[in-house]
């Protein structure tokens, strides 16, 4: 087995406020995954607001630096404090899907020019037809074309298309990996399913990795292999994303997979928490603990007695 | 279920507010609301659902009375009978909005932080806005504030805090708070869970349905989550490029839809549990300045014949409280078998 | 770019009575060109002469016709106001960017010099300049050096832009789309710092001439020189209000009034043109 991303003993602590009242927040605590790169597969980081999970993915991408531990992408160290050509080979093979298609294009500019400069700077091509043949070849993959895409601006595309766009634009260099933060919390529900099915065609058909962030368990169940659970910087669970969360077995996680309003009892009107579920759930995030396993190969988070 | 028997409180009627716009030289009318006809009752919870830029924003804007040049009233009514009299707000006084607003009507918005000033304690807020139009002294006033927090689930501390010193779902609450002090009976919910993580969310979705049933009052419920509308709402209106296109009974919508686009929506609900593959829905929402002539679905509609593409279809009643306005209603099936059998009615 | 300036005039009535103003002030400087006098030179009419056919502004108690005189003087302020306006909006775009695209240490730095140069007192500075200049200090040196003290105040407001647009999403698209630094700010976020340049273009420029008028009157700039500052010392000199002379002080006062309302209308029209919001609307977004 070949390691693609190998996330090592990775911690990060931010400090806020100035000389008076410093406070320090442990955004990651102690987190480990690998990703192996013979198999490619959609690996799910889920997490409330606060659960350090966008803080991991920044670091994935090199934009951020861990405190202490290490990040390593095909057994290079990740960090953007690197020379320009060395930051550019890793963008090459590392690739971010973002939020909000509206916003991830200039409004003023047009949206190829996004796609002609990856084209430039990570392939080195040059000449037109070179340039073009990539950027038409790289939007087919998503289902477009470039005769669709070249002159237009992003307020002539529809959000469907704009984040087509931009996953193209993220595949021009044919990176093995994908990180992908939140990519479907912005856009309506008809077109949340057209970006899921499509990360779950990067994976089966050209076999991208993808690191799928997202708060959303029944997003998350649909496409993910794997996944892992966060809570408070903590990784809590960690398995294979059907058995996580058919039955999952942290309680922070059976509060999460609670909390999903379901749609089988439309109009029942049944939205009452069970408030005991919330307060151990709560009170775990002090307790110290460790990442055991379990026989059916998922990782839970256990507590020394108190 | 069966609410047909129950007052109006608010009846719509073929309303169309268009945003009229020059930029130098360019002339542009956007048909944001384009004949929307609809009624909400007394005690219910009415949930609309729509994407972006399908006018259920400017539709809001006018429920609330919130209509501010370029969008503008170009024909229509909305009227609201309150117990204190009744007033179309499409056409009303800015005083004689002022008589109903947040005592009679009022807001739940997005964003918390819009509503709070951030440098203004709570309790004074909360003064600013329900002062006046409550009428109490300063002690029955602080009275009533501090006993309708306790139902919120929040402690009468609350008051003294700022706004950045409370947890989001607190402001949130906070929000709902000083929209419902004065017990209105009517009251707008703008996609107010929409920023805020899935345990709290359904926190404050089950407050809020509890302080309705309590109060009694109406609310009109905004948000694109079809899954929030299945546990919130008593029936739900669907918006699409600035019309009514169906409207129903909560669990009718879900489990038979009769329009393509609910179809569409509720199928394209992922569920734990499931992996069968999920259709998406290609295309866009039309551009409101130059929507397509016929059903405005037709472009990405799997169901269009000729005749959508030439005749507007009305919004025809297809069941007791269920109109749709779709030529092949009969046609539409639910396009995920529903996930409970014996829960479909019949 | 015809077509823009067709439509601000047609459907914008500022921008029409702005491009009137402004133009009728640079026609009137460009006649300097023309100039049969040299406006250096003193005594070549009948002086003190009130406005009439002949001498249209009148003639002053120098001897100088008042028209040509002012020709080459609005000529020399506009040039003056917009070579500082134009450097210093140079200086101000490039710090603000850098400083809030940048951020760390290079924003602390950034600031931190803006800071020094927001705290100077900049009139006493360029005295200073004038005494050790003295016969030196021509146009051009005013220029370059007003042109430092111009930049800090809008430095600051390019830089809460930047900040803002440093997370927006595209910016963070365009650096993982592999464009440098350089190209970041220059063709992703210029375009949205252009309204507040435009705005406070016009502010420096009134700041400027302002400021130049200031210094001639007392005397401090190269008096031989023709600006609607040096006509204002020698009128003052001459004791012109006293004695009579009063197209002497108030053509000169009247002419940078109207540049100023003609410059202040251009620079709101412009502005509300060059948007980023209305010219998206204007795109049909």
């Amino acid at each position: 087995m070949t390691t693609l991303l190998e996330v090592r003993n990775v911690n990060k602590r931010f400090t806020m406020g100035g000389l008076l009242g410093r406070r320090v927040i442990n955004a990651v605590q102690d987190a480990n995954l690998t990703l192996s790169s013979d198999k490619p597969e959609i690996f799910t980081i889920i997490g409330e607001s606060g659960s350090g999970k966008t803080t991991l993915a920044r670091m994935i991408l090199g934009l951020e630096l861990p405190t202490s531990g290490e990040i390593s992408f095909a057994g290079k160290t990740v960090s953007h404090r690197v020379g320009r050509q060395e930051r550019l080979d890793f963008m090459a093979k590392v690739q971010p899907v973002f939020q909000n298609p509206f916003e991830a294009f200039n409004p003023l500019k047009r949206v190829d020019r996004y796609l002609e400069s990856t084209a430039r700077r990570f392939l080195r091509l040059k000449s037109r037809d070179d340039l073009d043949g990539a950027m038409d070849g790289a939007l087919q993959k998503v289902g477009l074309s470039l005769a669709e895409v070249r002159g237009r601006y992003p307020h002539e595309m529809s959000g469907g298309q704009l984040q087509r766009a931009a996953i193209a634009r993220a595949l021009i260099p044919n990176p093995p990996l994908l990180v992908a933060d939140e990519p479907v919390s912005m856009v309506d529900a008809s077109l949340r399913m057209s970006i899921v099915n499509l990360l779950k065609s990067l994976r089966d058909d050209l076999g991208v990795s993808v690191i799928y962030i997202t708060h959303d368990l029944a997003t998350a169940y649909y496409i993910s292999n794997r996944l892992i659970i966060m809570q408070r910087g903590r990784i809590v669970e960690m398995g294979d994303a059907r058995t996580v969360l058919d039955n999952p077995e942290h309680p922070y996680s059976r509060l999460l997979k609670a909390s999903v309003l379901s749609t089988e009892d439309a109009g029942a009107g049944k939205l009452a928490t069970d408030p005991e579920m919330v307060e151990l759930a709560n009170e775990l995030v002090k307790r110290p603990g460790r990442l055991v396993d379990r026989p059916d190969g998922r990782m839970v988070m256990s507590y020394d007695r108190a | 279920m069966s609410q047909t028997t129950k007052q109006d409180i608010l009846r719509v009627n073929d309303l169309k507010a268009y945003y009229q716009m020059n930029y130098f030289g360019v002339n542009r009318e956007v048909r944001a609301v384009d004949g929307i006809t609809m009624t909400v009752r007394k005690g219910e919870v009415y949930g609309i659902a729509g994407e972006s830029s399908s006018g259920k924003t400017s539709f809001i804007k006018v429920l609330a009375a919130a209509i501010r040049p370029p969008l503008r009233v170009v024909s229509g009514t909305v009227e609201f009978d309150f117990k204190s009299g009744k007033i179309d707000v499409a056409h009303a006084s800015p005083s004689e909005v002022e008589r109903v607003r947040w005592r009679d009507l009022s807001y739940i918005m997005q964003g918390s932080m819009s509503v709070l000033n951030p440098v203004r304690k709570i309790g004074k807020t909360f003064r600013d806005f329900a002062f006046r139009p409550l009428g109490l002294s300063n002690e029955a006033f602080e009275a009533r504030v501090i006993e309708h927090l306790r139902r919120l689930k929040l402690p009468p501390e609350v008051l003294n805090a700022f706004p950045h010193e409370l947890s989001g779902g607190m402001r949130q609450r906070v929000t709902i708070g000083l929209a419902t002090v004065c017990h209105p009976e009517f009251v707008i919910a703008d996609e107010p869970t929409t920023a805020l993580d899935v345990v709290v969310q359904k926190e404050v979705l089950g407050l809020i349905r509890e302080i309705q049933q309590d109060m009694n009052s109406s609310v009109v419920f905004v948000t694109h989550d079809m899954s929030v509308h299945a546990n919130m709402a008593d029936r739900v209106g669907i918006i699409y490029a600035g019309r009514l296109v169906e409207e129903g009974p909560t669990r009718e919508m879900f489990f038979a839809p009769k329009h393509p686009y609910t179809a569409h929506l509720v199928a394209s609900l992922p569920r734990i549990g499931d992996t069968t593959q999920r259709p998406a829905l290609e295309g866009r929402p039309p551009n409101l300045a130059d929507p397509p002539q016929g059903c405005r679905f037709h472009p990405r509609c799997p169901l269009a014949v000729d005749k959508c593409r030439k005749d507007v279809p009305p919004l025809e009643q297809v069941g007791p409280d269920h109109r749709t306005a779709c030529w092949r209603w009969q046609d539409v099936k639910p396009l995920v078998s529903p996930h409970v059998a014996h829960g479909v009615m019949a | 770019m015809f077509a823009v300036f067709r439509d601000l005039i047609r459907y914008n009535i500022e921008f029409a009575i702005g491009l009137i103003l402004v133009g009728a002030v640079v026609i009137f400087a460009c006649l300097s060109f023309f100039s049969p006098v040299d406006p250096s030179l003193i005594y070549m009419t009948i002086p003190d002469q009130p406005p009439s056919a002949q001498y249209w502004f009148g003639t002053n108690s120098r001897g100088q016709d008042m028209f040509w005189q002012l020709s080459a003087a609005m000529r020399n302020s506009l040039t003056f106001g917009l070579t500082v306006a134009v450097l210093s909006r140079i200086i101000s775009i490039a710090v603000g960017l850098t400083a809030g695209y940048v951020g760390g240490w290079v924003d602390r730095v950034l600031m931190f010099i803006n800071d020094i140069f927001v705290a100077i007192p900049i009139f006493p500075v360029l005295v200073l300049f004038y005494f050790v200049l003295r016969n030196n200090m021509d146009s051009l040196t005013l220029a370059l050096i007003m042109a430092c003290f111009g930049w800090p105040f809008d430095a600051r407001l390019i830089r809460s832009v930047a900040l803002g647009l440093k997370h927006r999403e595209f910016t963070r698209h365009a650096v993982f789309a592999g464009m440098s630094t350089r190209k970041v700010l220059l063709e992703e976020h210029l375009p949205y710092v252009m309204p507040i340049v435009f705005a406070t273009f016009m502010n420096n420029m009134l700041w400027s001439i302002g400021l130049e008028v200031t210094l001639a009157v007392l005397g401090f700039t190269n008096i031989n020189n023709p600006t609607i500052g040096t006509s204002l010392y020698w009128a003052n000199s001459h004791s012109a209000m006293v004695v009579g002379v009063w197209w002497w002080i108030a053509i000169p006062v009247a002419m940078i009034v109207i540049t100023f309302i003609g410059l202040f209308l251009l620079a709101m029209s412009m502005n509300e043109y060059i948007d980023p919001r209305s010219r998206l609307r204007r795109m049909g977004a």
